[in-house]
């Protein structure tokens, strides 16, 4: 009997319609714990690394951890482990809500969809019931409306649905998997992998518990963990307070938000699309993913004459009642990113994005890329059929659309911004890495976000190594945001410690308040294993050689931990960071050094000996 | 006596209320053994927690036709008795809230026991949106009659203006 975890993997093929269920790999549960890492530990021994990402050979890996469930605060968490369309890499993207708590409750820690459906079908798993059955009449449908029928057919409320929206079917190289409305496993295109096996949407409804091993010490830590959180001023103030756009002011100042493509890095409108502005004009609600004891969540809306401000065709009435977001990250690419500084049609063209199923930093961060294409006159209004120019909320706004459905231009945007300025002929303007954008942190004014951004195992990704904690909030203590000393070090520790987090089920956002030493005594409470501190950071950095290995069996070398030309070479022209650049080479080789891997980045067989890989 | 309030507006559906309700109830977390349930509305953006407002006139009580539901005179909660319950389910019909529920593992009803003066869900809410306090037993019927008074009322004021 396992304790934490339920022991048992669901696995779906849907080619040939098999179901089976199998005990979970104790001794990879162990090493990997759960989530991101376990996931991936799947990833690399069932799927070859060369496949094509939108492939029957693919696998969708939805994993939860072994917190998942429980009272963990913020143990909410599963993560979709797969090949991703966008960057041809592992990716591993993670959701809140209900979704992977539920999916604990009805008895699996993880599910691994294989193969390709004839026909469009969605899952159903009521506990140890599980079927495959016909979508044709949900194919094309949005999200919410998915979501909203599904509940209805199967008859059962409390049924908890992921699902993919037109941009997944149309396999928008950025599309998502989205649970609850409006939670997202957002980024690489894993709803882009879904919708090539021609899955809609799994819903479950589950109704057994998780167990723990030893109640007593697992409350306690709950408590001590739970007190910390209210002590913190980010995760008992910050957050619920304002959520996570209380950053875009705190970024701006600091010359660190990127604008107009990365044109600049200083925005004049940020005060109007801050978390301070949303909250005062358009907050209607928190709310909190499971077990979550922060509650991040917007929950916003539109009066009368906002919501009829912007024409939009798929879904009006919805405008008319509560969404959720924009979050942070979404309302920099929606919103300074393309230099848009009007707050509702950000929450518009979020709401679009959580409707229509797409992640909205790459879309934004992709539109932002074609304005300065159509800027520059690599495109012209011929093509675009609506004048593609910085600041426009129209713009913005009917792109959404057209992208999540592919029709006209949108069929360009939706392969991403690396291959769409390919296609254009100026490919120094995709602004990230590996194909995929950049989160909402300008790599020449945060050094080790630049460090970070680079070496990602999924691209242009801030969830990797959140440096901005210590270099802009201070978190865990203070480091100087331009300078590169010390990177290295701190890139490659938060990356491991971010990985192990991710392993446990638990939201990253708890990181702001506590540590791993906090999460340590409440999972070995939970599984009964005795992991030691030491233990949770080498599986950490086992989790992080993993994925790059198999990166480098997919063709991945130490040349793409690379960053744009002009986050490298063109200093900021404006702002507190003005005249810099990112100083990659001078973090890179001592972080390869200090990962124990050789001087091109590649990983050694002495570091795989040593993490138990080999 | 003291009684559970509870204030939706604070509420953020967390479920750790469930989940603490789940846990006394069965020794997991197993939200759908919990006897507290949070009513999710997203497009109205409202969470609405509830449970068993432990009725003085108990329907559930009056409905049992073994008395297997019985008083505890320190909490004034409505319990089950384990041993005497033969698992008929008439109290989970005859409750107008929907708050007594029939566990098909056991074959008995389960209910909100006030866990014995020291309710879990309180402890676990974050945001202090159920809370265990002293309050008169409100008078349901005479604050429904205020309200439909006030409103005649109004009605009539409207009308004559
Ligand atoms: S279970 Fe229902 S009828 Fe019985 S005391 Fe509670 S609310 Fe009243
Ligand atoms: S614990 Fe409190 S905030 Fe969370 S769902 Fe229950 S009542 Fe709502």
């Amino acid at each position: 009997m396992m304790y934490g975890w339920t022991g048992t993997l669901l696995r779906v093929n849907l080619t040939t319609r098999q179901i089976s269920k199998e005990p979970l790999r104790e001794e990879w549960a162990r090493d990997f714990i759960g989530g991101r890492g376990l996931g991936a530990r799947y990833l690399f021994a069932e799927v070859d690394p060369q496949i094509d990402p939108l492939s029957p050979e693919n696998k969708l890996i939805f994993a939860t951890g072994p917190l998942t469930g429980t009272n963990a605060s913020c143990g909410a968490r599963y993560m979709v482990v797969t090949k991703g369309p966008l960057t041809n890499a592992i990716t591993t993207s993670n959701s809140g809500g209900h979704w992977g708590p539920e999916l604990k409750a009805a008895g699996y820690d993880l599910l691994i969809v294989e193969g390709r459906a004839a026909t469009p079908c969605y899952l159903w798993i009521y506990d140890d019931r599980v079927e495959i059955r016909d979508a044709g009449h949900l194919w094309g449908k949005t999200v919410w409306e998915a979501e909203e029928h599904l509940r209805q057919e199967l008859g059962v409320p409390d049924a908890i649905v992921a699902s993919i929206g037109p941009a997944g079917e149309k396999l928008v190289r950025f599309a998502c998997i989205m649970n609850d409305l409006h939670r997202a496993a957002g980024r690489s295109g894993v709803g882009a992998v879904m919708g090539s096996k021609q899955l809609k949407a799994i819903a479950v409804r589950g109704t057994g518990g998780v167990r723990l091993a030893d109640p007593h010490a697992f409350f306690a830590a709950h408590w001590a963990m739970k007190v910390k959180l209210r002590e913190s001023p980010v995760t008992s103030q910050g957050l619920p307070i304002y959520g996570t756009e209380v950053l875009v002011n705190v970024i701006n100042e600091h010359g660190a938000l990127p604008t107009r493509n990365h044109q600049q890095s200083v925005f004049e409108r940020a005060e109007e699309i801050s978390g301070e502005r949303l909250t005062e004009t358009r907050l209607v609600a928190n709310k909190a993913c499971f077990a979550c004891t922060i509650a991040c969540g917007r929950v916003t809306a539109l009066p009368g004459e906002a919501a009829g401000k912007y024409m939009v065709t798929t879904h009006p009435h919805n405008w008319q009642i509560a969404g959720e977001g924009p979050e942070y990250e979404a309302a920099w690419a929606l919103g300074a990113q393309c230099g848009i500084g009007d707050l509702d049609a950000l929450i518009k063209a979020n709401w679009l994005c959580n409707e229509l199923g797409m992640d909205a930093i790459s879309f934004g961060a992709t539109v932002a890329a074609a304005m300065e294409l159509y800027e520059k006159g690599a495109i012209s209004l011929a093509q675009t059929e609506i004048p593609l120019t910085f600041g426009s909320a129209e713009a913005l706004l009917v792109m959404a659309e057209k992208t999540a459905y592919r029709e006209g231009f949108g069929h360009e945007l939706a392969e991403g911004s690396k291959r769409m300025t390919e296609k254009f002929g100026r490919p120094e303007l995709f602004m990230g890495v590996k194909g995929q954008e950049f989160a909402a942190y300008e790599a020449r004014a945060i050094q080790g976000m630049g460090l970070g951004y680079a070496t990602s195992n999924r691209g242009a990704c801030h969830l990797k190594a959140y440096t901005v904690a210590a270099e802009i909030l201070g978190l865990p203590r203070q480091m100087d945001p331009r300078a590169t000393e010390g990177k290295a070090e701190l890139t490659k520790l938060f990356q491991d410690a971010t990985a192990t987090v991710d392993a446990t089920g638990l939201c990253q956002f708890l990181t702001f308040g506590i540590g791993l030493e906090e999460i340590l005594p409440q999972l070995v409470a939970a599984t009964g294993v005795q992991y030691t501190l030491e233990e949770l950071l080498k599986i950490g950095e086992r989790i992080w050689n993993l994925e790059r290995w198999w990166n480098e069996r997919a063709g991945l070398t130490g040349k793409d931990d690379t960053l744009p030309r002009r986050i490298l070479e063109e200093p900021l022209p404006s702002g507190p960071a003005k005249g810099q650049v990112n100083r990659l080479g001078e973090m890179l080789p001592e972080y390869y050094r200090l990962r124990g891997w050789d001087a091109e980045g590649r990983i050694t067989r002495e570091k795989l000996q040593e993490l138990g890989l080999v | 006596m003291r009684q559970l309030r509870i204030i939706p507006d604070r509420c953020t559906g967390c479920m750790q209320c469930e989940l603490a309700c789940s846990f006394v109830q069965t020794g997991t977390f197993q939200p759908s053994r919990s006897v507290i349930r949070v009513y999710v509305f997203d497009e109205q953006a409202s969470y609405a927690p509830y449970t068993c407002f432990q009725c003085d006139e108990a329907w559930c009580m009056t409905a049992c036709p073994v008395n297997a539901i019985a008083l505890d005179p320190a909490t004034g909660a409505k319990v089950v008795l384990d041993s005497v319950c033969v698992g008929c389910a008439v109290c989970t019909i005859a409750c107008p809230y929907g708050t007594v529920f029939y566990n098909p593992d056991t074959h008995k009803a389960f209910k909100c026991d006030l866990c014995g003066g020291d309710p879990a869900c309180v402890t676990a809410c974050p945001t202090e949106a159920i809370a265990y306090v002293e309050m008169g037993q409100p008078d349901w019927l005479a604050s429904w009659a205020q309200r439909v008074s006030t409103g005649v009322q109004a009605l009539q004021e409207g009308g004559s203006a």
